[in-house]
This record gives structure tokens, sequence and C-alpha cells, in this order.
């Protein structure tokens, strides 16, 4: 009988559920951070939330399925992970509920109070990336683990390369965001949204150098794991992908194709992710905690797995007729409110 | 951080945040059922007046939806911020369970929420119903993989423990179906159903009492007081069985929800009393004889265990626990009598005219809430000093933590909630002051306009802000 890796593809079912987050609830966020950008009167900002109300929880949800699903199956990573990001990860959490409450709260207060929700809305957005970003940063430095515990310092995480992943983070959301108002708006809001999306497109690539050319510094680890054997051929063909959807992007851009430009963007976040897991592999929390030692008991993993291959292809199914029904452009009167 | 260690100021952290977390889901599994009756009446019977009713309610439930959503977000990482221990040890049989609630209920709920609120005007009517259908199906579906979770922590069973002291499931049946999840399953959403049942007739009787003919404050005011008529007695039933589960399984919290420290024979019920684990009595106490080993053993002298046949150091905290179940048994009670008082008057012919009853639906309108909160300080207080019962400790279960960090965040999420959440209850409560009444001149034109063609544009989702 065929032996599964069991561990193997659970780790690869959390990444997935991770990427599908960042991808996902991305741009929502990136609509967030862009929305002190657009001034009020225009009338813009209302179909900038709009065009995210009906989709924003589906979003946020492969968050919890990425956290639910770590508890389930890498219950030890979990464990050390969450109290290693103590604070990064409740002030992610924080911001999550300014820019939830927002969706509704905006339409219910009186035009006087309107504003508060609109900067309740970036304030959240803003935080909420920002941590992420931190979080990432903080995860590839690593953390320190003893006896099946969190060993390191209280504020461990905060270090100049985490805070430049965040900020990285931050820009690259931007970017996803005013693609996809790029794609979702007309007019006036469409100028716009190409504007910050050409900056933002400019500034996400200088920071994946950045950040790329700080990696190997942290950890020899890194470097070995993107010079060595079969690995430099990603080495060479990642950043030559990077430099197609790159061109695709800022053409796109360029020609006014309203879809490409996001699709481009979400291949430059693709490919930083592929980095990313080939710099982590076989590790799920570098620097020493590897997929296998951090895997549930084979109980637990199987139980799960059997669901999970059945739910998940209908899970992607009615998220992609949610989106179909709501496909096209939308206006300010997009919503029910 | 003032004195109180940082495994306190977890536990406080938690019970803030999971307490805040539970007023929302308690409203969203009540109104997504009731919201999918409406719906499925006006589809059946095609009165305006329901699809008025659903319409107002839609809006009121999206702002509470949100709400739940963001603050359960918080807690699906709060066991591994502040429980990490316990995360490690028990996330191999927790876990998966809470995995499928995502990928079953979240997912579920999350993404027909769009087609329900925002997409009327995008899909058929039949559509839009399943849709519905779903949004209440998740809400079900999410206590139901919950409660399973917290009913293994209650009476775990299942599982074996591995060489690094992990809970390792054995037979995932009896981890689902453990014995007090049954009586929690029903109970728990028996007391959603209740607690917006009493919000929505608060609603109505409100509207009542300023416009005596509104057609819809008077579908809302009957349908909820035949709720609260038909399922506050099953409710009470729901409960004793629980309280019977439980002292087959958890003694000691029966011995704590009695105020009992001695064993007793015939042992009386105390109605009032101020338990002290110090002296380990209760004192001024008020009691009727025997009427809690009649309850609690069905026979006039069964025997009662006191808290004395347990260890001193496995002792909760029988104070709290006392006092949290006789508010939550009391307001059982006063919805019983309300649901008792619109029968008669229903009998009588007088059921909208009676302005104290409507005055009484008016004040009991919250009232749900805190028999649920109530329920739960029982139910986990009671459950302590374990995570899972008998076999982790709570003081075993929590994180390398540090007061500072978490004393700074239960601050934060304090600050926080208040300010947001009584932002969005402020704003729930003004959406139930307008009258049902002007919802319904937007919903018959649009219903016309949708009836007429398709893709016509409609103003029927937009129910005015
Ligand atoms: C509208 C809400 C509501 C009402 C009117 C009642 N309950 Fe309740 N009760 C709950 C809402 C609730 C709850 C929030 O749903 C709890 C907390 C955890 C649980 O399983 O249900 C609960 C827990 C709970 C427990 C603790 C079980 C345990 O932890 O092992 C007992 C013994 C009872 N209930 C018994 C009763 C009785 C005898 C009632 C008669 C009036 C009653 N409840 C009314
Ligand atoms: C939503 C309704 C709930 C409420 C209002 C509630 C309330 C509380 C309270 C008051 C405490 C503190 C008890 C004490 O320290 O004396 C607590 C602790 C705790 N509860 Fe719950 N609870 C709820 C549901 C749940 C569920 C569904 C789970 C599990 C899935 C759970 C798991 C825990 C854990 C892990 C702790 C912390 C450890 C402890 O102090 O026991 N709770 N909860
Ligand atoms: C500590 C225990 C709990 C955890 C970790 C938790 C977790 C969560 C999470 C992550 C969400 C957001 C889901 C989304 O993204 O759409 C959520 C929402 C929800 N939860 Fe909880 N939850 C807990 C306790 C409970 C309890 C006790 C119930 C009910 C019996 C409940 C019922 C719901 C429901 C119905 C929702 C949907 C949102 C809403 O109705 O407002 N949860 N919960």
């Amino acid at each position: 009988m065929l032996e599964f890796d069991l561990p193997l593809i659970w780790a690869a079912i959390i990444a997935f559920a991770i990427l599908a987050y960042v991808s996902l609830d991305g741009f929502d966020l990136g609509v967030g951070i862009l929305f002190p950008l657009v001034a009020e009167e225009t009338g813009h900002r209302d179909v900038m939330m709009n065009s995210v109300a009906p989709i924003w929880d589906g979003n946020e949800t492969w968050l919890v399925l990425g956290g639910g699903g770590l508890l389930a199956v890498f219950p030890l990573a979990y464990a050390v992970v969450l109290p290693a990001l103590y604070i990064p990860i409740i002030a992610m959490l924080l911001g999550l509920i300014f820019r939830g409450v927002a969706f509704e709260f905006r339409w219910r207060a009186s035009e006087k109070n309107r504003i508060w929700w609109d900067r309740s809305f970036a304030f959240g957005s803003i935080v909420a990336t920002l941590a992420q970003g931190i979080c990432l940063g903080a995860l590839i430095q690593g953390i320190e683990v003893v006896d099946r515990s969190y060993a390191g310092g209280r504020l461990d995480w905060l270090t100049p390369f985490s805070l430049l992943t965040g900020v990285s983070l931050v820009v690259g959301y931007t970017l996803l965001g005013a693609t996809w108002l790029v794609m979702k708006t007309e007019g006036e809001l469409q100028n716009t949204a190409r504007k910050f999306a050409m900056v933002s497109g400019i500034g996400t690539l200088a920071l994946i150098g950045i950040v790329s050319i700080a990696t190997p510094f942290l950890d020899a680890q890194y470097h070995h794991r993107w010079f060595e054997g079969a690995n430099l051929v990603f080495s060479i063909i990642v950043p030559f992908l990077l430099a197609i959807c790159a061109s695709v992007l800022f053409l796109g851009l360029k020609r006014h194709h309203d879809i490409r430009p996001f699709f481009a963007a979400h291949g430059i976040f693709l490919l930083c992710y592929i980095g990313i897991g080939i710099s982590f592999y076989p590790r799920m929390v570098p620097p020493d905690l590897t997929i296998w030692a951090a895997a549930a008991p084979e109980k637990s993993l199987h139980f799960l797995i059997v669901g999970t291959i059945f739910l998940v292809p209908i899970i992607l199914a009615y998220t992609i007729y949610s989106y179909w029904v709501f496909r096209g452009k939308v206006d300010k009167e997009g919503g029910y409110h | 951080m003032f004195g109180i260690d940082a495994i306190d100021l977890a536990r406080m952290q938690f019970a803030f945040t999971v307490s805040f977390h539970i007023i929302f889901p308690a409203f969203s599994i009540g109104l997504a059922s009731y919201l999918a009756v409406l719906e499925g009446m006006w589809l059946w019977k095609k009165e305006e007046r329901y699809l008025e009713v659903f319409n107002y309610w839609k809006t009121i439930f999206a702002v509470g939806f949100g709400m739940g959503v963001v603050s359960g977000i918080v807690m699906a990482y709060q066991f591994g911020t502040n429980w990490s221990v316990f995360s490690d040890k028990a996330g191999p049989v927790i876990g998966p369970l809470m995995g499928y609630e995502v990928m079953s209920a979240f997912f579920l709920e999350a993404g027909f929420l769009g087609i329900m609120l925002f997409g009327q005007k995008r899909v058929g009517s039949g559509l839009h119903f399943f849709a519905t259908l779903m949004v209440a199906a998740g809400t079900l579906f999410s206590a139901f993989w919950i409660l399973s979770v917290n009913s293994w922590m209650q009476t775990p069973t299942g599982h074996i423990i591995n060489a690094a002291g992990q809970f390792v499931p054995d037979d995932w049946f009896n981890v689902i179906f453990n014995p007090s999840f049954p009586y929690r399953l029903v109970h728990m959403v028996l007391a959603a159903y209740l607690t917006t049942a009493f919000v929505v007739g608060a609603v109505g009787a409100f509207h009542l009492l300023k416009d005596k003919a509104s057609k819809n404050a008077r579908l809302m005011f009957s349908m909820a007081m035949w709720m609260a008529a038909i399922v506050t007695p099953i409710q009470i039933i729901a409960g004793d069985q629980h309280g019977l589960n439980t002292l087959e399984h958890q003694p000691a919290k029966i011995a704590a929800i009695e105020g009992h420290y001695k064993n007793v024979k015939g042992a009386p019920l105390l109605l009032f009393g101020i338990p002290d684990n110090e002296e380990a009595k209760t004192l001024y106490t008020i009691e009727v004889p025997r009427l809690g080993s009649l309850i609690l053993t069905h026979s006039w002298d069964g025997e009662l265990q006191g808290l004395e046949s347990f260890p001193r150091e496995d002792w909760p905290n029988t104070f709290l626990i006392f006092w949290a179940f006789r508010i939550m048994v009391g307001i059982g009670m006063i919805m019983l009598f309300i649901g008792m008082w619109s029968l008669l008057r229903r009998h009588q012919g007088r059921f909208y005219e009676d302005r104290w009853l409507a005055r009484a639906a008016v004040a009991a309108g919250p009232i749900g809430f805190v028999a649920v909160l109530c329920g739960w300080v029982t139910t986990e207080a009671g459950r302590q000093p374990w995570t899972v019962y008998g076999l982790l400790r709570t003081a075993d279960s929590a994180s390398p933590l540090n007061a500072v960090e978490v004393g700074g965040t239960l601050i934060a999420f304090i600050v926080v909630y208040f300010v947001l959440f009584g932002a969005g209850v402020y704003y729930m409560l003004r959406l139930m002051a307008k009258t049902p009444e002007t919802v319904s001149e937007t919903a018959s034109t649009s219903l016309k306009r949708a009836s007429g063609m398709t893709g016509a544009p409609s103003t029927l989702d937009r129910s005015e802000s």
C-alpha cells in the first residue's frame, strides 16, 4: 500500500490556506490601507468599501483555517509561535476588529461620525498588515524552543528586519488592493487606483529586493538552501518569473488592462511565497522545529484529512460562485445599505 | 501587574474575550434561524409582512454577525497566545474538531452571507433563500463543533495519553459525542433561540406600545411570544437533564451549584446563601427542605455529595457558581412566567391589548444574554481548577507568560471591546428603534420590480440606513 507522508501533506495544506489568506484578505486589507489616500468628498470610499463588503468575511476565514489548522495538525508549532509573537498577534487581532466592524458601522453612523469609521477601517487595516509582516519577519529570524515551549525573550520579534518585512507587506498589500480597484471600478477612481498601483508596484519590487538581500545574512542556512544543488535552479527561475510578472503588471497598467495587473500582482506574491517556502523547508518553525517534529499524532492527521479532502473543494467551489455573483464593476449603489 | 499573577490575568483575559464573543453568536444563531423562517414563510404565503420583517432584522443581523466574527477570530488565537501548553497537549484532540468547525461552519456562513445580505437582486429568490438557509445551518454547525470541544474538556472520553503527555484521539466518535455534549448542545441552542426570541419580542412590544395597529410589530411580538411559551418549558427540562448529567460526571460542580459542603441525605434546596470556601459552609441560607434531593436524585432522601468529599485543592469558586446558577435559573422562571402570561392573554383574546404584557416583554429584552453568560460562568468556573476535567490543571496549561504583557493586552482588549462593540450595540439599538413599517415602502416597491423582470435594479436590499 502507498504510504502517505501525512505531515508533509498537511504542511502543504496549511501553506495553501495561508497563501489563500494572503492573496484574498491581502487585497481587501490593501483597499483599507488606500482609504485615507482617497478624499472623502469624492464619494469613492463608498465604492471602495462596497467592492469588498460581500467577500471580506470569507477572505478572513482563511486566517481562521490557518490558525485552527495549525492547532489541529501542528499543535507544537502553534504552541511555540503564538507566545513568541504575542504582541504582534494580538495587535493584528485588534487591528482586524477595528476594520471588521467598520464595514457595517460606517453605514449606520451619522454623516458627522462616519469619518471615525473611515479612520477605524484604515487604521485597523494598516495595523493588521504591519503586524502580519512583523510576524513573518520574526518567523524567518527563527524562534527559540526548549522543551516544547518558547524560550526566547518577550521582544525578540522586534528587530530592524521584522520592521522591514512589516513595511514591505504594507506596501505589497497596497499593490494588491490597488490592482483590485483597477479591476472593479471605473472612471476617476480607476485612474487613481492605477497610479497607486504603479507606485506601490515599484515599491513592492524594491522591497522584495532588499528583503532578499537581507535574509541570507540572518542565518547561513538560508544561504545554503538557495545556492545549493538543485535549488540553484529555483534561485534562477524565481527571479526570472518575477521579472515576467512585473512586466505584465506595469504594461497592463500602462495599457489600461483591467484584469491583468491584479493577477500579475498576485503572481508576484505567489513567487515570494514559494521563495519563503523553499527557505523554510523542511522546517516548520526555523531554526530547529521540523514539519515532522511539530506534527500531531497520526490519528489526528488522519481524522481531519478525510474531511479536508472532501470539504475544501466544496469551499473553493462556493467561494468562486460568490465571487461570480458579485462579478463586474461596482458602483455607489452596490451595497444594500 | 497590580499584584495579580500572570496566570490569573490570562484567565481574566480569556473569560473577558470569550464572554464578549458569546453574546453575538447567541444572537446570530437564533436570528439566522428566525430569518430563514421569515423568508420561508414569505415564499410560501407571499404575505408582504414576512418580507418586511425579514428586511428589518437582516440589517440588524449583519451588524451583530460582523461583531461575532471579529471577536471569534480573537478566540481562535487565544488558545495559543495564553494557553500554549494546553494547545500542545490537547491540540491533537480539540484541534481537528475546530478544524471541522472552520470548514463546515465558518466558510458556509461567510460564503453565503454576502449573497444573503447583498445578493437579492443578483440571484433569484430561490437561491437567495438557499443562501439564508446555509447561513442558518452554518451557525448551527458552529455551535455543534465548538460545543463538542468544550464538552470534551468537561467530560473527556475517547482519548489516550501519549509519552509526550499529549492527549491522542483513540475513538473519534467518543471524543465528539462525549457524555455531556448532547445536553450542552441542546441547552445552548435553545438558549440562543430564547435569547433571540426575547429580543425580537421586546422590539415588537416596543413598537406595539407606540402603534397598536402596526402589523409588523404584531407579527414579531406574536412569533416571539409563541417561542417563549413553547421553548422555555423545554429549556427548563433540558437544563434539569443537563444538571443530572453533570451530577454523574462532575459531582463537585453540582455540590458548588447547590452550595453543599457536607454529604447530606434528604438535602434541602438552598434558595439563598453565601457559600464560603474558607469556612467550608454556606452562610445565611434560606432553604426548602428535601427539594434538593428530590430534584437531583428524584427521591425524598437521596444522598448528595458535598464539597468535603473532594480534595480541598479541587474545589471551584463556589460563591461564583452558586450565584451564577441562581441568576440563570431565575431568568428561566421569568421567561416561563412571560410565556404563560402570553398564552393566557391569547386565550382571552387580549393578546395585543395587554399593555403590561408588552411592557414586561420590553423589559425582558436583554435577559437572555444575562442567562447565557451566567450559564457559561457556571459551566466554566465549575470546571476549575482543571482545563481538561480531572486530567490537566489550569495552572499547568498556561503559556510562558509575562504579567505585563498579558495585563497590557487585557487592558487593550477591554478598552477596544467596550468602545467598538459598545458603538455596535448602540447602532443595533438604533436600528431596533426604527418602526418596522418604514421599511415597508421600499420593500413592497422592490417586490413588484424584482418580480417584474430579472436584473432590474431593485431597492429590496437597500432597507435604508
Ligand atoms: C437563555 C438561556 C438559559 C436559560 C433560561 C437556562 N439556561 Fe442553563 N445554561 C445556559 C443557558 C440557559 C447556557 C448558556 O447555554 C449553558 C452554559 C453552558 C451550557 O451548556 O449551557 C447553561 C448551563 C447550565 C448548567 C451547567 C451544566 C454544566 O456545566 O455541566 C446547568 C445545570 C443548567 N444550565 C441548568 C439550567 C436549569 C435547571 C434552567 C432552568 C430554568 C436553566 N439552565 C435555564
Ligand atoms: C462562549 C461561551 C463561554 C463563556 C462565556 C466562557 C467563560 C469562561 C470563563 C468565565 C472562564 C474562566 C473560568 C475561571 O477561570 O474561573 C473560562 C475559561 C476557559 N474556557 Fe470558557 N467559556 C465559554 C466557552 C468556551 C469554549 C467553547 C471553550 C473551548 C473550546 C472554552 C475553553 C476555556 C478555556 C481553555 C478556559 C481557560 C482556562 C480556564 O481558566 O479554565 N470556553 N471560560
Ligand atoms: C473559545 C471558544 C470559541 C472559539 C475559539 C470561537 C471561534 C470563533 C471564530 C474564529 C469565529 C469567526 C468565524 C468566521 O471567520 O466567520 C467565530 C464565530 C462564531 N462563533 Fe465562536 N468561538 C468560540 C465559542 C463559541 C461558542 C460557545 C459558540 C456557540 C455556541 C460560538 C458560535 C459562533 C458562531 C455562531 C459564529 C458566527 C459569528 C456569529 O454568529 O456572530 N462560538 N467563533
